[in-house]
């Protein structure tokens, strides 16, 4: 390999080693990373339970509910996982130490998307395990499908959390709480937990340019035996894709304002906003 | 002739009508230990910043043994290392894990070696488990000290390294600085309010004054030169009078 490469990697490497760092010695950081899931998945498996009693025979509502949930919660821990490391630098008001060295911005959101690979996998098979476990669902039910339909949510997430990383770069930390209700401000059209025609005709256009619409209609139209559009997952998968690309251009343009402008530098000495 | 280790070349930055760098030009050789003073607000931090590549002068070079900051950014800083006293490490992790997690960062061979050396050479290795937030101002500074020193940088930037420091602590660090200058085939850029530091440590001062380079020259004959006695003389007169001495 390429020397620099290596190198370059072995720098991302260090972000996620951090992150392990701070992880190992901090319940209060491992907590978050299953318990609002976990209770999610029993709330939701409870609900689904009870609708399988009190709905008519033949639908089933723990893969289309239960699964949503899941899925969701997926994309939420990712995102979560790319902005929280991030965050690490922003309350520890590192910046300086961290940019005034040779790691590049690439590697820098290298190491912060690593990072939310091991945190959201953490998260997932805690889901699963919940999910399958207590409250009987399988994912046999979604078949290979299951596979694309988490690439385009981990791809949305990712964007999402870089996306929320150049906010709080531009923005200050202050901002922060601008980032965390996101996935909230977005679910409605990400239509989770009901199908696209139920939006009224307005909102379906910016519905169709979010990738989890497509991955949700896909779920539902396999939960009730029909079989899901390979296209509209590819359009979905390239939107999540366009929306990486999109989010990594965003952050290093506000990178090289805050450069020029000298926010990054004083970072360190103060606040923001 | 080898190159020198740091060149500025009519470096310039503007903040809105404010000028706080000027068109400065200087040069930091091997083996040298440079002073940068003056008065709060001359430019020292921002010209600091600039050669660190945190802030984008509006023009002007940076040269790190010749290589172009602005073209070879990652290049350029794996030759380099800095403390600053406004930007302690983060407090969340130990002193080793710091010092690990910046040694992956500067691509330093030998890690762990160099860790444990370093531990040694600041007196930390009774802390190496401690997390920085805890330490001691102090005792943070020399954990900064350790982490500019992991990389064997050839510039080294000290942004008032020893402010912190009790006068036998501050002692030492400056030796250990001085000796591994001298030793080495680094150079120092070393800021500092305090003249007899300056005076013991560096072979050569900058005086910033609005952002220009007013004086330059050996720290023991410059207030002589300039009809001061001694160098805080010299850095008031700069500070109150920066237009008197600039004509002079």
């Amino acid at each position: 390999m390429n020397p620099r490469r290596a190198f370059g990697l072995k720098r991302a490497g260090a972000i996620v080693l951090r992150q392990f760092y701070l992880l190992r010695g901090s319940p209060a950081r491992i907590l978050p990373m299953f318990a609002w899931v976990a209770i999610d998945i029993v709330l939701w498996g409870f609900i689904t339970r009870y609708l399988n009693t009190v709905a008519s025979a033949g639908f089933n509502f723990v893969p289309a509910l239960l699964g949503a949930v899941l899925l969701w919660d997926f994309l939420v821990r990712v995102m979560q996982g790319v902005t929280t490391a991030f965050f690490e630098d922003v309350w520890s008001r590192n910046f300086l130490n961290i940019f005034a060295t040779p790691l590049s911005i690439s590697e820098y959101v290298t190491g912060l998307v690593i990072t939310s690979i091991s945190t959201s996998a953490v998260g997932l098979s805690v889901m699963l395990a919940l999910a399958t476990l207590v409250f009987g669902l399988s994912f046999f039910v979604y078949g290979l499908l299951l596979v694309p339909f988490l690439l385009v949510l981990f791809l949305f997430g990712v964007a999402l959390g870089i996306f929320g990383c150049a906010v709080v770069l531009r923005m200050g930390p202050a901002a922060e709480w601008l980032i965390w209700p996101i996935p909230a401000l977005l679910s409605p059209l990400a239509c989770v937990f009901y199908p696209l025609s139920a939006l009224p005709h307005w909102l379906q256009l910016p519905a169709r340019l979010l990738p989890p619409s497509y991955v949700f209609e896909a779920m539902r139209e396999i939960v009730a035996g029909r079989a899901a559009s390979g296209f509209a997952l590819m359009l979905g998968g390239g939107l999540a894709l366009f929306y990486v690309l999109l989010a990594g251009w965003v952050f290093t343009r506000i990178y090289k304002y805050v450069v020029r402008s000298g926010l990054i530098a004083r970072y360190s000495a103060e606040s923001l906003s | 002739m080898a190159p020198a280790v740091l060149s500025v070349t009519n470096l310039r930055k503007q903040y809105g009508g404010a000028v706080a760098v000027d068109g400065i030009s200087f040069t930091v050789g091997r083996n040298e230990i440079v002073g940068l003073l003056g008065p709060n607000g001359a430019g020292k931090t921002t010209t600091i910043n600039m050669i660190l590549g945190v802030l984008e002068p509006d023009s002007g070079v940076v040269r790190i043994e010749d290589v172009d900051l602005a073209k070879h950014r990652s290049r350029a800083l794996e030759r380099t290392n800095f403390v600053a006293v406004y930007s302690p490490l983060p407090g969340n992790l130990t002193v080793v894990e710091n010092l690990r997690f910046f040694g992956l960062i500067y691509g330093v061979g030998n890690l762990a070696e160099r860790i444990e050396k370093m531990l040694g050479q600041f007196d930390l290795r009774q802390f190496r488990h401690v997390k920085c937030g805890i330490l001691s101002s102090g005792e943070q500074t020399r954990v900064s000290l350790a982490k500019a020193m992991l990389n064997h940088p050839r510039l080294l930037l000290l942004d008032e390294p020893t402010a912190s420091l009790d006068p036998s602590v501050a002692h030492d660090v400056r030796t250990k600085i001085r000796q591994a200058t001298l030793l080495g085939d680094n150079g120092v850029l070393w800021t500092s309010h305090n003249m007899h530091e300056v005076e013991e440590v560096c072979d050569r001062v900058l005086f910033l004054s609005h952002g220009k380079i007013l004086l330059e020259g050996d720290p023991r004959k410059l207030p002589g030169d300039n009809g001061k006695e001694t160098l805080e003389e010299l850095f008031i007169a700069v500070a109150r009078e920066p237009l008197t001495l600039g004509a002079a």
